[in-house]
């Protein structure tokens, strides 16, 4: 989330697209509801299903899944078209008025630099234009044709409303009608917040859906301000926390990244990613990426870390390609992966192709399961029947299931979607022989470092350099390991305008990432967490909900990151001369002399407004990128690409193009490519998704969630059930190309049956709790069904749009 | 809400003794704001923990509701209407069902066995089930079908308001867990001043009919909802328009009491001889839990 939970109450309007928050974020609902009857809030909703969301709105738009870019692209070209935007804000905070070079052309669904073979761009060809210190040029006027307003304008001129109608089978005036409610917001006085969750990520193009979403809410003039921003709602419990401390298989805590293979030397590994500004004045505060490098190689690996090793460069794993779960199950499958330590994750049930997974894991030597409960990853060599059916005397991994705790038995922070880490403690002692999972992984690491001492090895010295301070090596507390993340003065820090003046004593933990240092004088964890556990005790754990300014900014209750700032881009909340949009809701404005206001101002504070500084400060332009000249895998303005399955002939948008039908630049492996279905054979849009009553494949081991949802169904139009002799209640069969599943019938008016230009699309729902252990009765994994392929960004998996047929069983 | 603590009883199935009348109580209400409801079914799994009560894991019956009824295990339930309006906008109405706790209870005039139904002083009705007969009379008195029996026990169960909780000064389990706010708690006054509020914003926002439902003929409730189309309750999973007790009751009220009478008084004397036979009815529900591991004899 760039704003968090309960600034929802200050929007106008709610956009709940690409999630159910009503449904699958319940609790965080309640802010939308606080919109609705404390700020006469309108709540639109767009979603293929009439959702529990749907149910609370005051405004419901169908779309087919998978087609959101068209879905936004129109919104945006009805923004330009009707001249809806906040100009003086995009014009001042976006990179609207950037030139781009000649090199980057669009044609019939591609980006000049494409490569068909390699699936992928070269990226250079997307560059600014730049003058002759570097910096890159813009016009102001926006009327220059290369400039990004106007290449943006006529790249979304093509997304008409009757396209929009074509693509997403979302009738032309109920689109119209969803454009109103949000060209609403473009006036400096009203906001929008766009609430978000997986049914944007799991596609073969997500991060280009929320990117989207983003533009239209930087057209909007709704982001850094109250109730506005892009709000990613998190799925599970500390999901932002496992992000944020990089456990993701390219990152290091704190959004930091691992080096690639071709990165062998240090100097060139900082400079890719201490980006200079692009525009004179600007912050561009990756700049500091060395001071938050060097301090975390500091915290990991101590006094082995130091300024002649390139601070210990050689201990990272330079990547020779991505090594995400799709590509560890690929790896797997092909038996080149053989041991596999699965913590918290029941991939049998919750990654695509469930086939595919029993195959791999079946071809490991040994599997480690961590969890508090049992889970069909466990079990995955055992026969259940139909929903797994497997011959267990044919496999030979060796499975060994360690119990770990579940929350409410172990402290420690939680991290929110809105960023705040929030101190929680221990309620009850783990059952068994249960251990905190930081205690297991202690107990593996120290044994694995021990054999490493005696043994040896290719290359120990990673493993045997690093530092484990804990008081007792088995069991590192939580307490440790947070304060370990805010990081400490390791030598005496002195003012640098002053040296004679001590600002950090040595040992001392640090008030802020500010503090952090690139010579070795400092050590921290994760950079973003940094004033999470200062000196003056642990921030995490505070609870003062005081509320000064009325409007939610809760600042002395828990702490939220970068350094307790609860809105980010929060600059971008007042105008170029510093003064707040809207005066009824001030969040940060220049009094004069500094920034200040309800929230932490994210500028640097003594920035007065005619210096320029942008309010984007983690961007090179030092302001938001409606264009994106690199890092985008798949194009610097978002295209609609169907879904690797789609129940449509072609790409409505570039019919003529085979090689812009899904997207070009996403990831497939050959195997999977084979795997997946024709619409001549699988006829309907499928999707998957969470219900209220179960939390993923944990709950149903829960007798009072059994009840309230005990068996797995599928949910269909009342129409194809006619059409298919379905009554509610019957059970029928639904197939991918993947696999089968047997469920109840759900027959329902709110799943929509849609017009796709003169192509008639039905859905069919298919809610993904269930699985052959637990509570409730048993039922097939709904993981079966969907395809193994994943966005082009962050190779996430399309299960959220893929196709299958349905026949009474 | 200190003010609202009372179990004095001003009702009494079968009673003819006067009540209490030193102590004030407030009326109180829990005001369902069907508009605000995401039927999530938290409420129905709070219900369940603080009652100590398991259902059985069901089965899917073709629609979102689970259990699919109530049952002497499960006092409320959501009920999932799909409604289309006339202008063809789809609504999915969900309404948290349970007792209405009416200010003139059907189910306790029905009631021949004495002060197996009681009504607090703060409106509050209640089934004292160790005095329960287990007749069924009290369905054919309840305008809203909600009392049901259990098989085992043969006794009648239904919502207490959490009276346990009101008591001392809590507010029902439901309510406390309610994650949208939809469920509210206090006494009825300030309720109806909530909800006046909550139908002005229902009918700016183009529920013209928008309204409360307290209906008149049960002498109002103690559980009342706000609804976005009060002209129409029914449509809310049949909801009664004009609810009023049964004709029966009036009935039996009259001219057929001493009949009944005279048959609750064989029927305590079946008890008593079933007594000297069998034993003590508790053995048998200590052998039955035994079968029954989901059977849940915690204390409350």
């Amino acid at each position: 989330m760039t704003n968090h939970w309960v600034d929802i109450k200050n929007a106008d309007v709610v956009l709940i697209m690409g999630g159910n928050a009503a449904e699958a974020h319940p609790c965080g609902f309640k802010w939308v509801t606080e919109a609705k009857a404390h700020n006469k809030a309108r709540l639109v909703v767009v979603d293929p299903r009439f959702t529990r969301s749907a149910a609370m709105a005051d405004y419901y738009a169908p779309i087919r899944a998978g087609s959101d870019i068209a879905f936004l692209g129109g919104v945006i070209n009805y923004l330009l078209a009707n001249d809806k935007i906040q100009k003086e804000y995009v014009k001042a905070y976006t990179n609207a008025t950037f030139l781009v070079a000649d090199t980057f052309k669009f044609e019939d669904g591609l980006f000049s630099g494409y490569n068909a073979e390699r699936r992928s761009y070269d990226q250079s060809q997307w560059a600014y234009q730049k003058d002759k210190d570097g910096y890159a040029m813009v016009d102001e006027t926006m009327q220059d044709p290369r400039c990004v307003y106007q290449l943006m304008k006529a790249h979304y001129a093509r997304y008409t409303p009757e396209m929009v109608g074509k693509v997403c089978g979302t009738p032309v005036e109920q689109f119209r009608k969803v454009c109103e409610f949000i060209a609403s917001t473009s006036t400096p006085d009203r906001t929008m917040t766009v609430m978000y969750a997986l049914g944007w990520t799991q596609h073969s193009t997500g991060s280009q859906m929320i990117r989207t979403a983003a533009m239209m809410q930087l057209l909007l003039g709704n982001i850094g301000v109250p109730g506005g921003g892009m709000n990613a709602l998190r799925g599970h419990s500390n999901i932002q926390g496992l992000t944020d401390l990089g456990l993701l298989s390219n990152l290091l805590p704190g959004y930091l990244t691992l080096p690639v293979e071709r990165e062998q030397n240090y100097e060139e590994y900082i400079k890719a990613r201490a980006l200079k500004p692009l525009r004179p004045n600007q912050m561009s505060y990756w700049q500091n990426y060395p001071k938050f490098h060097v301090s975390l190689m500091k915290a990991w690996f101590g006094n082995a870390a130091t300024k002649e090793n390139n601070w210990a460069f050689d201990y990272l794993p330079k990547l020779d390609k991505g090594y995400d779960i799709l590509q560890a199950f690929e790896l797997m499958h092909q038996g080149k992966m053989n041991g596999y330590i699965c913590q918290g994750f029941n991939p049998l049930a919750s990654f695509p192709n469930k086939k595919k997974i029993g195959e791999s894991l079946a071809k490991l030597k040994f599997l480690v399961t961590i969890d508090p409960l049992n889970t069909e990853t466990a079990e995955f060599w055992k026969n259940f029947g139909p929903y797994n059916d497997v011959d267990a005397s044919k496999i030979q991994t060796e499975v060994f299931r360690l119990p770990s705790t579940c929350f409410a038995e172990e402290e420690g922070s939680l991290t929110n979607s809105g960023r705040w880490l929030q101190w929680h403690w221990k309620a009850a002692d783990a059952p068994g022989e249960a251990l905190g999972d930081a205690e297991i992984i202690a107990g593996l690491f120290t044994r694995i470092r021990a054999m490493y001492a005696k043994d040896g090895g290719a290359y120990p010295d990673p493993i045997l350099s690093v530092t484990w301070p804990y008081k007792q090596p088995l069991a590192p507390s939580a307490e440790e390991l947070a304060m370990e993340f805010n990081g400490r003065a390791l030598t005496e820090l002195t003012d640098p305008k002053d040296p004679t003046k001590v600002i950090v004593p040595a040992g001392q933990q640090l008030a802020s990432f500010a503090f952090l240092r690139d010579d070795g004088s400092t050590s921290c964890g994760c950079w973003i967490y940094s004033g999470a556990w200062t000196q003056a005790g642990n921030q995490m754990a505070r609870r003062d909900n005081s509320d000064p300014w009325g409007i939610g900014q809760t600042l002395n209750w828990a702490w939220a990151w970068p350094v307790n700032r609860r809105i980010l881009y929060n600059r971008a909340s007042a105008d170029p001369a510093g003064k707040p949009w809207n005066a009824k809701r001030k969040l940060v404005f220049w009094n004069g002399k500094s920034w200040g206001g309800s929230d932490v101002p994210d500028m640097r504070l003594d920035a007065a407004p005619d210096q320029n500084v942008g309010p984007f400060i983690m961007t090179s332009e030092g302001v938001a990128k409606l264009y994106v000249p690199s890092g985008m895998a798949d194009g610097p303005l978002p295209e609609h690409y169907e879904p690797f399955e789609s129940p449509l002939p072609v790409n409505p948008v570039t019919p003529n193009n085979p090689k812009a039908f899904s997207n070009p630049a996403a990831r497939v492996f050959k195997d999977d490519l084979e795997a997946f279905g024709k619409p001549k054979d699988f006829p309907y849009a499928a999707t998957t998704y969470r219900l209220t009553e179960h939390f993923h494949y944990w709950t149903k081991h829960a007798e009072l969630n059994a009840i309230t949802q005990p068996q797995q169904f599928v949910e269909i139009s009342e129409e194809l059930a006619k059409e298919k002799g379905v009554k509610a209640g019957d059970k029928v069969r639904v197939k991918s190309n993947r696999g089968e599943v047997v469920m109840v019938a759900v027959v329902t008016k709110r799943i929509p049956v849609l017009d796709c230009g003169g192509t008639k699309v039905h859905t069919v729902g298919i809610p993904n709790h269930w699985g052959f252990v637990g509570a409730t009765r048993q039922g097939y994994l709904a993981n079966t069904l969907t395809p193994f392929v994943g966005d082009a960004n962050t190779q996430t998996p399309e299960y959220k749009a893929f196709i299958v047929s349905l026949e009474k069983a | 809400m200190s003010s609202l603590q009372s179990l004095d009883i001003t009702r009494r199935s079968a009673t003819t003794t006067p009540s209490p009348q030193v102590r004030n109580t407030v009326d109180v209400a829990k005001l369902i704001d069907v508009s605000k409801c995401i039927g999530c079914k938290a409420c129905q799994v709070a219900c369940s923990e603080w009652n100590d009560l398991r259902d059985e894991i069901g089965f899917n019956v073709g629609v979102y509701d689970n259990p699919a009824d109530l049952t002497a295990k499960s006092w409320t339930v959501m009920r999932f209407t799909e409604y289309v309006e006339q202008d063809g906008r789809l609504e999915w109405l969900i309404r948290k069902d349970g007792c209405m706790h009416c200010a003139d209870p059907g189910c306790l005039k029905a009631c021949p066995a004495p002060g197996a139904i009681v009504q607090y002083s703060n409106g509050i009705v209640d089934f004292v089930e160790e005095h329960c007969i287990g007749c069924g009379s009290c369905i054919t008195g309840c305008p809203f079908n909600i009392p049901r029996i259990d098989k085992k026990d043969n006794k009648a169960y239904k919502c207490t308001l959490c009276s346990d909780r009101v008591a001392v000064g809590l507010e029902p389990a439901c309510v406390k867990t309610c994650p949208t706010g939809a469920i509210t708690f206090g006494s009825k006054e300030d309720m109806h001043v909530h909800a006046a509020e909550r139908i002005v914003d229902l009918k700016e926002r183009g529920y013209k009919t928008a309204g409360l439902y307290d209906p008149p003929g049960v002498g109002g409730t103690h559980v009342m909802y706000v609804l976005k189309h009060a002209d129409k309750p029914e449509i809310y999973h049949g909801l009664p328009n004009d609810p009023s007790i049964s004709p029966l009751v009036s009935v039996w009220k009259g001219a057929l009491k001493p009949l009944a009478l005279l048959a609750m008084g064989f029927t305590a004397l079946f008890g008593f001889f079933h007594y000297v036979k069998v034993g003590p009815n508790d053995a048998d529900a200590d052998a039955a839990d035994e079968t029954h591991p989901d059977s849940s004899a915690g204390p409350r």
